[in-house]
Order: structure tokens, then sequence, then C-alpha cells
């Protein structure tokens, strides 16, 4: 056993520890995982036939995703030190590098998620203000029509007309590959770091599942923060109360895993249980991001009345903090040698 | 035809020399490294040992970062040497987070860099830049897979280790210990 290093390299534009992956990687992860998140509920709740019911899950929160991708892609660009080569990720697909399927994943659900909606634009947003400052560009893809009381605008294009219908009358077809893409990227985020021999803690095939879920859960925050109907945000919030739950169990097991585990991966649950990074991941994540949540929602589901901003909040930053902490902590404990 | 190295560890004194001959063979940007010397202080007081060892890219045999690159530059050629092709590399350094080696790095043009085992001298027949300054003499370069190369016999004769044979990567450079 190697008990003392009394000095390892030296090198100073690389050593003393990796931190070649900071905040972008972390925000690409958490926007991923949002992204999916959202997609997955709007895609079972339209699979199951329940627009009607839970109308912001399928029709505004999806507002967010393609925004979430194109954030999260940009952040993952930026972090690309060869940046002008970037191209040349998108001239292989290799399976076994996640960073390749993931980086073409995110090329297929990002219009994906446009169009889905755009097919609900009638419904989001029936009238357009075409006097105003953005009639010009508004008139690159509408044109106004008074026809039907409630909405003033038609697509401009023929095709458009007719494709949306297509959609329409399809989608539940396409629910079920948005449902399909949406677990891809909830579970690439969360496998973009596992399949990492090399560092400890972020080899372990929980963090797939925890990544998931973490994803659905700032998922159904965000539809809980975006809804005004109260059954709508009651049931996402006792959604969301069961996916606390998973991730507090995944979290105890994993911690308890590595405890027993070999000696590497005891050395790495040293980090959190006593180490460095004991305080913010136990007090900040699991305490503020995840146990005090859980709590708020307990008490909505037994008829207090909480703010669901605040639930929301804290489930978002909790989530994002999360990344940061996995992404940070898996860099810095390193197999000893 | 598998090349690799054997480190005669009872023999380096941490000179460093083979550090500065790689990056005046390679060009190595100042601040950075292919190549570098640990010190490590192994066993529990007082069974003290201290190991003084040269390190760089272990040419692995499983080779996660290049399975991880998204796009094939990080790729392996003849004789099990590892390398990366800097104008296919994005630099999105999921080769480096693979490595438990921590042997690679970003260069300051921005594609990922590392140890190649010299070799367009080992093409050439000659040593990498770095076994062939030792002045003790520590390290020998050679085909594994020739029961008579100087470093087959090393490996037979002498007790060895790898660094970190949990991480699963199968490393081709083997320490005398
Ligand atoms: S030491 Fe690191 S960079 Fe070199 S082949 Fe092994 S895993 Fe790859
Ligand atoms: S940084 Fe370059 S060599 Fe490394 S995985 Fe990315 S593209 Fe491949």
């Amino acid at each position: 056993m190697e008990e003392i290093i009394t000095s390892g390299r030296n090198i100073p534009h690389i050593d003393p520890i990796l931190d070649i992956w900071g905040l972008p990687i972390s925000l690409y992860l958490f926007l991923g995982g949002l992204a999916a998140g959202i997609t997955i509920f709007a895609s079972v709740v339209t699979i199951l036939k329940r627009e009607q019911q839970y109308s912001t899950a399928v029709k505004i929160a999806p507002i967010i995703t393609p925004i979430a991708l194109a954030v999260g892609l940009f952040f993952l660009l930026i972090d690309l030190h060869h940046i002008l080569y970037a191209w040349q990720l998108f001239t292989t697909i290799r399976l076994e590098s996640p960073m390749s399927w993931g980086a073409w994943t995110l090329l297929v659900i990002t219009p994906l998620s446009i169009v889905w909606v755009a097919m609900y634009l009638k419904d989001i947003l029936p009238t357009f203000d075409f006097s105003g400052c953005c009639s010009g560009i508004l008139k690159l893809l509408f044109v106004e029509n008074n026809s039907d009381e409630k909405l003033n605008w038609e697509w401009k294009y023929s095709f458009l007309v007719d494709f949306e219908k297509f959609m329409l009358d399809n989608k539940r077809v396409f629910a079920w590959i948005m449902l399909v893409l949406g677990i891809v990227v909830g579970v690439y985020t969360g496998i973009l770091l596992s399949a990492f021999n090399a560092r400890p803690l972020w080899n372990t095939e929980i963090l797939g599942p925890l990544f998931l879920v973490s994803g659905l859960s700032t998922g159904a925050a965000a539809i809980m923060w975006l809804s005004n109907d109260h059954n709508e945000i009651k049931m996402f919030s006792k959604i969301d109360l069961f996916l606390i739950l998973i991730e507090l169990f995944l979290i105890v097991h994993m911690m308890m895993g590595f405890v027993a585990g070999p000696e590497i991966k005891a050395y790495a649950a040293g980090f959190f249980l006593g180490g460095e990074f004991t305080a913010v991941f136990w007090v900040l994540f699991v305490g503020l991001g995840l146990v005090i949540p859980l709590l708020l929602e307990t008490m909505e589901l037994i008829g207090r009345k909480i703010p669901i901003g605040i639930v929301a909040f804290l489930i978002l930053a909790g989530g994002l903090l999360f990344r940061i902490i996995m992404v940070d902590a898996g860099q810095v404990i390193r197999y000893l040698y | 035809m598998r090349y690799g190295m054997v480190i005669d560890t009872l023999k380096c004194v941490g000179c460093t020399d083979c550090v500065v001959a790689c990056q005046t063979e390679n060009n190595v940007p100042l601040g950075y490294a292919r190549d570098w010397v640990s010190e490590a202080v192994i066993g529990t007081y007082p069974e003290l040992h201290l190991e003084i060892r040269t390190e760089r890219c272990n040419h692995c045999d499983d080779t996660p970062c290049v399975r991880t690159c998204p796009t094939g530059a990080s790729h392996v050629i003849e004789g099990g040497i590892v390398k990366v092709t800097p104008n296919e590399c994005i630099g999105c350094a999921a080769c480096i987070e693979s490595c438990p080696y921590d042997a690679r790095f970003v260069h300051p043009e921005g594609y990922v860099d590392k140890c190649t085992f010299c070799d367009h001298r080992v093409a050439n027949g000659q040593d990498p830049a770095c076994v062939s300054v030792c002045p003790t003499y520590c390290m020998h370069f050679g085909d594994l897979d020739d029961p008579n190369s100087e470093v087959s016999k090393l490996l037979s004769t002498r007790q060895s280790k790898v660094l970190a044979p949990e991480a699963g990567t199968k490393p081709q450079i083997f320490y005398l210990i």
C-alpha cells in the first residue's frame, strides 16, 4: 500500500488535478436532462390520450425543450478546445463513444422538438399582432386569416398546413418516437460520465438511471411551475415526489455500494462521507434540492397551500448543482498508484 | 509486433532527463509534458520504500481513450502505439477523462496531445528520445511479442508491475521492482 506520495508529477498546465470539464459540461448535462424530462412527460401524456387534462405538459412546457437543447449544444460547443474541427463529430457515428451517439441523438431530437412546438402553435399562440414590430418576420411564415374567431393566422405555405395536419393525425406515433429519443437523451447524460472506467466516482451503473430520474424530476418541476391548472400541478407534484424518493434511494444505494466496494470506490465515497464534497452534496443538494421539496410537496398533497414556484426552483437548482458536483468530484477522484 | 517499455525503478534516479529529451524532440510547448517523473514512498512507517519512476502514456492494449473518442482522432497504429490525429480531434477531452493515468493534455492549439512512443524515431529503428538519453539506462524499449527482445528477457527474469492494473486498460509499460 502506498502510504505517502512525496511528490507526484508537477506539470504547470496539466496538474495538479484534472478540471478539463467544467461548468459548460454541467450545464449541458442539466439542460439535456431537463429537455429529456419534459419530452418524456409530453410524450407519455400524449400516448395516454390525456392532452386535455394535462395541457401544460403537452403544449406549453415543450417550448422549453428546443431552447434547452440548443443552449445545451451551445455549451457543448464552447467547451470544445478545437472548435474549428467540430464538424468532425458528424463525419462518423461511433457507438462505443457516448459523445458521438449523444451528439447525433441531439442533432435528431432538436428539430423534432421544434416540430412538436409548431404542432401546437395554434393552441399556444392563437393570435399574432400582425401590425406590431415583428410583422416582417411573422409574415415569412404566417399569413393573417380571420376566418376563425379565436385564431387570426394560418401557415403561409400549404405544405406547412398539410404537414401540421399530418403530424396531428399521427401525433401518437410521433409521441412514441419522442419518448424513445427522450429516454435516450436522459440516459445519455448519465452514460457520458459512467462510461469512463478511469474515474472511479463516475464508473457506476447507477449513474445512468440516477441522471435519468433527476432529469425527469427537473422536467416535472418545470411543468409544475408553468401550469395554472390545480389538478395538473397536483399530478406532477405527486409524480415528482415519487421521483425524488427514487433519487434518494439511488443515491443511498450508490454510496453504500461504494463503501462496500473495492478500495478505490471506498476512497471515492470518502469524498462524500467526511471529505471535501460532504457539505455541498448532503446539505445543499440532498437537503435543499431533494428533502425540502419532498416535504413541501407532501404538505401540498395533504392540502396545505405552498408556493409551487419555490419547490420547482429548488428542484431545478438542485438538479444543476448535482451535475456540477458530480462533474467536479469525478475528476478530482482518480486511481491511486 | 507489440511495442512496449520496461523501466527499472531500481535504477531511476529521477533526473528528469527523459522529460527534457521528450520536450525537445517533440516540440512540446512550455508548461506541458508528455512524460514525467513520480516519486512514491510506499509502505507503512518504519518499513518505507522509495520508488522513483518515469511515467507516460502506457499505450494500453485495451484503450478507453480510443473507444470514447467520438471522431476516431484517437487511434492505434502498427505495434499498438496510440496516437491522435490533430485535425480530426475536436478537443472534447473525452479521451482525457477516460485515461486513468492522466497521460493526455490539451495542446495550446486545441487538439489533444500525448506520448507517441516517438513513432517517427521508431520507424527508423531508433529508440524513443526518452529511452535514448537516460543516463542510468533504466528504460528499455522493444517488441514485447518477440521472446528474444531485451524487454521480453527482462520481463521473464525480473519481477515487474504495471500501474493501476485495476483500471483495466492492460498497460504496456512495465516497471521492474
Ligand atoms: S495510458 Fe491513457 S492515453 Fe495512453 S493508451 Fe492508456 S488510456 Fe490511452
Ligand atoms: S479530444 Fe480529440 S482525441 Fe480526444 S476524444 Fe475528443 S476528439 Fe478524440
